[in-house]
């Protein structure tokens, strides 16, 4: 037959019982040739291009579902950051392009459409600012719209003046949503360092790098990783790493095959597979409960930052050698209100936004999907952007910055948002003020790169 | 030509096999090799056929999926592609 009984079992066990699946395919397309001096030109432009170079991805994705039996969660495209596209946009102009983006994702059926999105990582252009400016309209007037801001990065250092516009943006969305508990915040990252083959959202978008159109991979699998873990108890932590490798070396196999077979039947280049362990709120589809199933009792306490290092670095270790092509993220994600072990964490108190910060020193991508009180001051979210792009910057890595000020809640209560995005319990921020040290603005300068201590 | 594995699992009964072969015989999937075992009265059965190029691998899965619920076992099918990429370098 080729394969053992053993084998074949246990990709069927993957699949029916440990929910491992492709979390996503997104299609990543330029919009380069789009602009025009008139938006509505532009915007017509978008939308044809969308549409045509889109319109078999739902199609494709599902018949590649069906034929291989691994269910496929999401169906994204990810377009050029829309700031790009013309210099002289005025606000409108802007929202117009966000409401085409939306109608785009609806007609070819997909899940998400990310890119309304600005790279002012060294200062603003004036198509960036009036970008900022409809941020908040743009993400609660629409449905499918992700968009992404990167802030800071090593070779530019940290742009204070935008993460303060970010927090304010953040703070404002989530008024206008407030009926939503504040979910229009959840489709806008803040990033450094950010990737431009990333194919998660909120954060994807299709850089200026990148080709014509291209298929991106992200796969998921917490589930399969743990069962992974809890076969063998007792067993030191470098044979540990060496079973997690064997493992994710065979879900990312799964992820190589789906995207080159996706993109042969589209006929456009296969980009990359993200290596990211991207958690759903499915029970046992956790990155938490892997560090639990480590030897931790709650993810949180001391020790976590530790073994979290050692997950993701076998993580990349396994699906480096199962890819021909490797890129976005690529790290276990940590996202609280998406991981039903995360937000037993919080609960019970294990789990605190300073520790989250720690553990994203060592992983992908950041604090992520965090709902903290309503009132929290806009430069308390300046700040706590502030932070997280500085790990990025000094480890030159990507971090990024998902968080909700939930209007009219405060530390303990829970908001649900529902789908792939969960529910997310209320987690306490430090309430000492940042105000003086946002304010001061300006540009943090980019580190020097020796002297590494 | 591309092939599928076949995996089938529940409580031994009359007429599992042939219920299965019956299914593929219609659908003109050849069996390319077949085993089959009793652990402690759950019958497991792995089965390899070939997949003609008419056949709809779908199609074909609903029809073992209706099989397996009216007898009250597990069965799965699975391009092969997937064991060869996840247990093969």
């Amino acid at each position: 037959m080729g394969f053992s009984p053993e084998e074949i079992l246990e990709t069927i066990n993957m699949i029916n019982h440990l929910h491992f699946d492709i979390r996503t395919v997104t299609l990543g397309i330029s919009l380069l040739d789009c602009g025009d001096a008139d938006p509505k030109v532009t915007a017509d432009n978008i939308y044809k291009k969308i549409l045509s170079t889109g319109k078999k991805l739902v199609p494709t994705v599902k018949k590649m579902e069906r034929l291989y039996g691994v269910p496929i969660i999401n169906t994204r495209v990810a377009v050029t950051p829309i700031s790009l596209l013309n210099r002289r946009f005025s606000p409108e102009g802007f929202l117009l392009i966000a409401e085409t983006l939306d109608k785009a994702a609806d007609e070819l059926g997909i899940d998400f459409i990310g890119g309304f999105s600005a790279l002012v990582q060294k200062g603003f252009t004036n198509s960036d600012r009036a970008l900022f400016s409809v941020l908040p309209e743009a993400l609660s007037s629409t449905n499918k719209v992700c968009a992404s801001l990167n802030v800071a990065s090593t070779k530019a250092g940290i742009n204070m003046d935008a993460i303060n516009l970010a927090a304010a943006a953040i703070k404002k969305a989530a008024a206008l949503s407030a009926r939503a508990a504040g979910i229009a915040c959840a489709k806008l990252v803040v990033f450094a360092n950010a990737p431009e083959d990333n194919p998660f959202m909120a954060g994807a978008f299709h850089g200026i790098g990148e080709a014509e159109a291209t298929i991106n991979i992200g796969i998921s699998g917490p589930g399969v990783v743990r069962a992974t873990i809890q076969r063998f108890p007792g067993l030191d932590l470098g044979a540990l790493a060496e079973e997690i490798k064997k493992t994710v070396f065979k879900i990312t196999r799964v992820g190589e095959l789906i995207g080159r077979k996706v993109s042969t039947e589209l006929e456009l280049p296969f980009g990359i597979v993200d290596l990211s362990l991207a958690p759903t709120p499915a029970p046992g589809d956790s990155v938490a409960n892997i560090l639990e199933a480590m030897g931790l009792e709650k993810c949180g306490t001391h020790g976590t930052t530790a073994a979290l290092a050692m997950l993701n670095d076998a993580v990349k270790k396994g699906g480096a050698m199962a890819s021909s092509y490797v890129g976005g993220l690529s790290g276990a994600f940590i996202p609280v209100s998406e991981d039903a072990g995360m937000i037993e964490a919080v609960e019970a108190g294990a789990l605190s936004l300073t520790k989250l910060e720690a553990m994203t020193a060592v992983c992908s991508v950041g604090l992520d999907m965090i709902a903290v009180p309503g009132d929290t001051p806009v430069e308390t979210i300046a700040g706590i952007i502030a932070d997280e792009m500085a790990i990025g910057v000094i480890n030159n890595k990507t971090t990024a910055v998902r968080i909700i000020p939930v209007p009219g809640r405060g530390v303990g209560e829970k908001v649900s948002f529902g789908g792939l995005l969960g529910e997310a319990p209320i987690m306490a921020v430090n309430t000492y003020g940042s105000q003086e040290f946002v304010r001061r603005g300006g540009q943090i300068p980019a580190p020097i790169r020796a002297l590494t201590n | 030509m591309e092939r599928a594995v076949i995996t089938v699992m529940g409580y031994d009964q009359v007429g599992i096999v042939a219920e299965v072969t019956k299914i593929l015989a219609a659908s003109n999937c050849n069996i390319v090799d077949i085993t089959q075992t009793l652990m402690q009265g759950i019958f497991a059965m792995i089965i390899l056929i070939n997949l003609p190029v008419e056949t709809d691998l779908t199609v074909l899965r609903e029809k073992l999926l209706a099989a397996g619920e009216r007898m009250g076992i597990q069965i799965t099918i699975q391009h092969e592609d997937i064991y060869r990429y996840m247990h093969r370098i």
